[in-house]
């Protein structure tokens, strides 16, 4: 079957920026994004579990976006800016998807 | 004297007290109770609905007055003023840097709709009356601390050298402030405050088998799940904390508390009345403004100011500071 390159970009992100990620996603043209609930996980600085927490200041989240390469550069740029001072984590890694045309 | 120890044996042996107290010790020694998230959030919501309800009747019996808008005029300042002398505090007091002192300060200027529900709970256990109102002057107190806050760490950000780090004004405030003032909580105790009003005693008889007595069992179970949560946040954030910051923690509450009874004062709130506005002063909030602050100062630590509003603040007010809000509220009235 043929398939097509692709770029995966992963976000985790402290679940208060959630909506201002998917608007900025949405901003720049992102076709299509999932978001998933992250359980527990360890940083630099502290653990964090997204239950027995009161505020949602203390979870976090994934998000997974699959787009263009040529796209690619540009986004992760306007993440970046969008994330630089907050927790996460943001990775970009080569797929192969088979529906070019959704991404 | 006499009256406060008498005051404070009884909610020490109330249910709600106990509850929570078997939660922290609970999370401390490391058991694994624990209550289910979306459990939690289902209880928040009803504790929401039943108290916005509730002081919506109150209003429909008695008619607004003068002291509403007062009263709600007041609870608004008081939210921006006492930041500001928590910052001033905190600068002198503790070793803090000047962002997670703004981000602490805004926590202490913003309210804990639990710890109102619990000096509700204990004024009905005492068979004491209060302004219903009261409860749009807690959703009115949410929001302005947060502002104040910011503009501490801004005024701190454009003292030191420019690009100084701080991403204090990265995320637009007015976006921010829009997002708190319509955050689930305050959307169903406003709402639920209107719909009380409109339907007054005619719709209250229809939703106080909901509303009424199953309120204590409900509180009764979050504030198990508040004390399990503050526990482990005591536990883990402890490290955090010197005695300088848990002193703030206790005698913060008391300065806060005692402006919100200059505020009764003025306004001449009923005893019940000005037990729950020194109680808003005095209680900082542990849900609404650190989700605001980790949009707004990114670079505040969490765990310093979840941990003191949750893990040594809250604790307070539950068990010592409730019955002293209510004594001076009846030495005011």
């Amino acid at each position: 079957m043929q398939t097509h390159p692709k770029k995966r970009i992963e976000i985790v992100v402290e679940a208060p920026l959630r909506k201002r990620l998917l608007r900025l996603l949405d901003r720049e043209g992102v076709n299509g994004y999932t978001v998933l609930p992250a359980i527990a996980g360890r940083g630099e600085e502290t653990d964090w579990q997204r239950e027995g927490q009161i505020t949602i200041a203390g979870q976090m989240l994934m998000v997974v976006c699959i787009v263009d390469p040529s796209r690619a550069d540009e986004i992760i740029e306007a993440v970046y800016n969008l994330l630089s001072h907050q927790y996460g984590i943001v990775t970009l890694s080569d797929v192969e998807v088979i529906r070019a045309e959704k991404f | 004297m006499e009256q406060f120890f008498g005051l404070l044996a009884a909610n020490l042996a109330s249910p709600v007290v106990l509850f929570f107290i078997l939660g922290m010790g609970a999370a401390l020694l490391r058991s694994d109770l624990e209550v289910p998230q979306a459990v939690a959030k289902a209880l928040a919501l009803y504790l929401m609905l039943a108290i916005g309800f509730k002081g919506g009747v109150e209003v429909a019996g008695h008619g607004p007055d003068f002291r509403l808008l007062a009263s709600l005029l007041v609870g608004i300042l008081l939210s921006f003023m006492i930041p500001i002398i928590a910052f001033a505090l905190l600068q002198r007091f503790t070793p803090l840097e000047r962002l997670d002192a703004a981000a602490v300060s805004a926590h202490y200027g913003s309210i804990s709709i639990v710890t109102f529900a619990v000096a509700t709970d204990r004024l009905v256990a005492g068979g004491i009356g209060y302004e219903g109102y009261l409860v749009a002057v807690a959703a009115a107190m949410e929001s302005p601390a947060i502002a104040s806050g910011i503009w501490l760490a801004r005024r701190g950000a454009a003292a030191q050298t420019a690009g100084g780090g701080t991403s204090a004004n990265a995320n637009g405030s007015g976006s921010l402030l829009r997002e708190v003032a319509l955050n689930s909580s305050i959307v169903m105790l406003v709402g639920a405050f209107f719909i009380g009003w409109i339907t007054g005693a005619e719709g209250f008889a229809t939703v106080s088998p909901f509303i009424v007595d199953p309120f204590k069992g409900v509180l009764c179970l979050f504030l198990l799940d508040m004390g399990l949560i503050a526990g482990r946040g005591l536990r883990g954030g402890q490290r955090e904390l010197g005695l300088p910051l848990i002193a703030f923690a206790i005698y913060m509450p008391l300065i806060g508390g005692a402006l919100g009874a200059l505020g009764a004062a003025l306004l001449g709130l009923s005893a019940g009345g000005a037990a729950l506005l020194i109680t808003l002063s005095a209680s900082a909030s542990y849900i609404a403004v650190p989700a605001a602050m980790r949009l707004a100062l990114p670079e505040a630590k969490p765990g310093i100011y979840l941990t003191l509003s949750l893990g040594v603040t809250f604790p307070f007010n539950i068990s010592l500071g409730i019955p002293l809000y209510l004594t001076v509220g009846q030495w005011i009235a």
